[in-house]
């Protein structure tokens, strides 16, 4: 019954298994990947907290199905940068103290990493129509769109 | 800030064997699961120094997001004077951290702060009396410099010190603390030592636990919320692999997997017949049934003078009634907990805020000794009150009970959605006797609101599966705020506090203090209009004279906002958009944290869209530990009422809640953000006061204000949906 593809995720050629072709790429990042950056939040894409970079576009991981991502890159925020090597937008999210509970910080980093390739000087009304699909509850908002305002000025 | 994240992570994965390191040899007492003196008297309750002088802070109080782990660690290294890298935090863990009750009602700071600061202090002053004797030199030439005691002819450091022996002492409430002026780090904008990792997604939440063995468990809800489950069919998902178990005890149904993704799928596949139950009232009708419940008890929150005789002899009178609808807490981050059952023992790994209550809760369900309970908390997402972590740990439980190995439950985002427990329905009545003047002669309020108070909400798997339970009513303290903060001739202000409420309650972020403030500050505008009096200079006149602290927050955010006096509302109401403003003023419970708010709007007179374009805060919380960290809460506790206000409310049929997702349960969206300029007032020689609830009080009917200012059109009824302004602006 298992079935087996493969796929690079954070650079690494990398397997996965799975039963269920429709099994959402979201769980097989977190539980066969051991990746804590993407978080359920809904399961319907419509919050955001899921968000991969998939061959460079921000896609939401939770209802992508594991089978359509075969020999696709994926990114997730581990691999986006790291304490070492940060992404410039995770310097801005620390430089703004743009987190609550941030739960939601993968998503918001995720997608603005994808806006700051498209656009890389976005306007504020820019980044909040990139951002409109991704829900925060902390009220974090100003600060996010402040740190990616931040990170696009050093881009 | 290396040594913290290490020790966090260490802690997440070993479940505190780290900590219990630094207080092996402690004595255990045999009556209850603790590693560590865990009495709310004690220093070590809330103090370890280990050999190294590396400092370990034990709290009963939980961060939720809100950043209070920084803003302690900060409070012990100002009393104790060591680096602030150099302090790791311990959160609600019930073997290790006193109990100091949930982590509610904005008071980790004002409560749990004060008490490790009086720890800290005791501790300091004990550390100065060994080094004295240690040196040779009394405590009046020593000072401390990153944990070493430096004397006229030498110096010893913490580590040393405590290596002859522990902290074990009571806590001295009067022993001295640090001075204002001697303050290094405590006042300061610290950045929260937990941001790097989460924006590099370190694995912090309690969704990311992993234990030995452990399988993942989904709970299966009944559609309508008082069914319970007549028959399973457990062949109905035998094609799905790795299914272990399904559980069925009552209306408590529940599969364990060794996968989560088949766990997820048997969830949504099992069959199970259900039997019907269509409890709920008609939601268009829900304030009826409000009026229409029995009343367990009348409260009075406020008496003075006669206001029925103000009310009556008064030459003017108004009368309105608000309301303010169901919430659900709705957290990105649906719920989830890991339960193991060891040598006779469980441990639950969850974001509770009140891990204590948990741990007696889950004793009580299961039929085993509290004291072989321990909870842990870890964090999750923000939850903004008693949200469905409990419930999942309580899942969590009776599936690693069945199952004999460890269960890891997260909710799906419908279980979220569905079955927290909810801010129950508010409804409010007032009535104002005005002179001829505008000044208020008597002023009457009831509030219909269920009884109970904070306790301990009950949990789902108990309730679904008959197990033992508390079956209190615990709203949360929601009296609060309807007793008015002016100085009125006749005022009586009263609770009718309800036998039940549809959806099983708990509180949401200002709970009750927000209702209810929004109906006297939107009252008290409408007053204001009536008078013709501008309404800052209206409330200013109401302040008691002594009330300096209120009247400086006013003043403040009329300057902040550029206010320009005049009666509500504007003169030109004309076009389709309009704009107005509009003020609110709040002394949280009468007692504590003064807040004003400014809300503008622009409003579309034809759509009823309202758009807040700009909020303006003056803040009040006496000392403020970290001033970014206070400026986060207030940002946040504007930007989540505002979504409250415009936008949320559940929607149910006779049998469940129907709005099960983002798209149902309507949040405000980037776009919709205003721009938000706070002020806050820092007053380092006053005690700290919370801040992580009372600026979200001011926001409603600060909105409601601001709109009649624009548009004439009083909005009495959250959420400010365009269809109830376009029936208001109909009506009026």
């Amino acid at each position: 019954m298992s079935q087996t593809l493969a796929m690079t995720v954070n650079g690494r050629a990398t397997t996965v298994t799975f039963d269920d072709p429709d099994m959402p790429l979201l769980y097989a990042l977190r539980n066969q990947l051991g990746l804590s950056g993407p978080h359920f939040g809904c399961g319907l894409g419509q919050c955001g907290a899921c968000t991969v970079h998939l061959d460079g576009e921000a896609a939401r991981s939770c209802v992508t199905p594991v089978s359509a991502v075969e020999g696709r890159a994926i990114v997730t925020l581990e691999g986006l940068g790291t304490p070492a090597s940060p992404h410039r937008l995770q310097q801005a999210f620390i430089a703004e103290q743009a987190v609550q509970c941030g739960y939601c910080a993968n998503g918001m980093i995720m997608q603005s990493a994808a806006l700051l390739v498209r656009t890389p000087r976005p306007t504020e009304d820019q980044v909040r129509e990139e951002l409109a699909n991704n829900i925060c509850r902390c009220g974090t908002h100003p600060r996010v769109v402040a740190a990616v305002m931040r990170a696009a000025a050093q881009g | 800030m290396n040594a913290i994240h290490m020790d966090r992570r260490s802690w997440l994965n070993a479940g505190g064997a780290l900590i219990v390191g630094f207080a092996a040899g402690l004595p255990r007492p045999a009556s209850a699961w603790t590693e560590k003196p865990v009495a709310a008297d004690e220093v070590a309750s809330f103090l370890a120094i280990d050999p190294e002088g590396k400092v370990t802070v034990f709290v009963g109080k939980v961060d939720l997001g809100t950043g209070i782990r920084t803003g302690f660690m900060q409070i012990a290294a100002e009393e104790l004077d060591v680096p602030l890298a150099r302090v790791g935090v311990v959160e609600g863990d019930t073997a290790l951290t006193p109990d100091q009750g949930p982590t509610y009602g904005s008071l980790s700071i004002q409560v749990a702060g004060v008490a490790l600061r009086a720890a800290s202090a005791t501790a300091r002053r004990e550390l100065l009396t060994r080094a004295a004797g240690r040196l040779g030199a009394p405590v009046a030439a020593l000072r401390v410099e990153e944990g070493v005691v430096i004397g006229p002819s030498g110096r010893v450091s913490y580590g040393e010190l405590v290596r002859a022996g522990g902290l074990e002492m009571k806590v001295d409430t009067a022993a001295p603390i640090k001075a204002p002026g001697a303050r290094r780090v405590v006042g300061q904008a610290v950045p929260r030592v937990d941001i790097p990792d989460k924006v590099f997604g370190r694995p912090v939440y309690v969704h990311d636990v992993r234990r030995e063995g452990m399988l993942h468990g989904r709970p299966i809800r009944p559609p309508q919320m008082g069914a319970t489950a007549e028959a399973v069919d457990e062949a109905s998902i035998a094609h799905i692999p790795g299914i272990v178990r399904v559980v069925h005890q009552g209306a408590f149904v529940g599969v364990v997997a060794e996968d989560e993704w088949s766990a997820v799928r048997a969830a949504r596949e099992l069959k199970v017949r259900w039997s019907a139950w269509e409890a709920l009232p008609d939601q268009a009708k829900i304030w009826e049934h409000v009026r229409a419940t029995p009343v367990a008890q009348t409260q009075v929150t406020q008496e003075r003078g006669d206001a029925a005789a103000g009310l009556a002899g008064a030459p003017k009178r108004l009368s309105a009634t608000y309301d303010f609808a169901i919430h659900t807490h709705g957290s990105m981050g649906p719920s989830c907990a890991v339960a193991e059952f060891k040598d006779g023992r469980l441990t639950t790994w969850s974001a509770s805020q009140a891990t204590h209550n948990l741990r007696k809760q889950l004793a009580l369900m299961l039929a085993i000794p509290a004291e072989a309970v321990r909870c842990i908390y870890v964090e999750g997402a923000g939850c903004y009150g008693r949200n469905g972590h409990e419930d999942a740990a309580a899942d969590a439980a009776m599936l690693a009970k069945a199952v004999g190995r460890p269960v890891r439950v997260q909710w799906m985002r419908a279980d979220e959605h569905g079955w927290d427990p909810k801010g129950p329905p508010h409804l409010v009545d007032l009535r104002a006797g005005l002179d001829a003047s505008g000044s208020i002669l008597g002023w009457e309020s009831e509030a219909f609101i269920p009884k109970g108070a904070g306790g301990n909400v009950d949990l789902t798997a108990a309730e679904l599966a008959g197990a033992p339970r508390e079956s209190l009513l615990s709203p949360g303290n929601i009296v609060h705020n309807l007793a008015l903060p002016y100085a009125l001739p006749a005022v009586k202000t009263t609770c009718r506090r309800l036998e039940t409420t549809p959806f099983r309650p708990s509180w949401i972020r200002t709970p009750g203090r927000m209702q209810n403030t929004f109906a006297n500050e939107a009252f008290l505008d409408e007053c204001a209009a009536e008078a013709k009096v501008d309404p800052i200079d209206y409330r200013l006149r109401l302040l008691p004279p002594d009330e300096a602290r209120g009247r400086e927050v006013l003043e403040r955010v009329a300057r902040l906002a550029n206010w320009q006096k005049r009666p509500s509302p504007q003169r030109d109401i004309s076009g389709e958009w309009v704009t107005g403003r509009g003020v609110t003023y709040c002394k949280y419970e009468l007692v504590r944290t003064y807040v004003a708010g400014v809300a503008e709007v622009s409003v579309n007179r034809n759509s009823g869209e309202i758009r807040v374009t700009r909020f303006f805060c003056a803040h009040d919380c006496g000392q403020i530990i970290n001033p970014d960290g206070v400026r986060s809460q207030v940002e946040g506790n504007i930007i989540h009422t505002l979504s409250r206000t415009l936008f949320e409310e559940i929607t149910f049929d006779r049998g469940a809640v129907t709005s099960l997702d983002w798209g149902s349960y309507r949040v405000i969206a980037f776009p919709e953000v205003p721009r938000i300029e706070i002020e806050l007032i820092d007053r380092p020689a006053e005690v700290p006061w919370g801040a992580g609830e009372p600026s979200a009080a001011i926001v409603p009917s600060a909105v409601s204000n601001a709109v009649f200012d624009a548009t004439g059109v009083r909005l009495r009824s959250v959420p400010f949906l365009p269809a109830k302004f376009r029936a208001a602006a109909q009506s009026s």
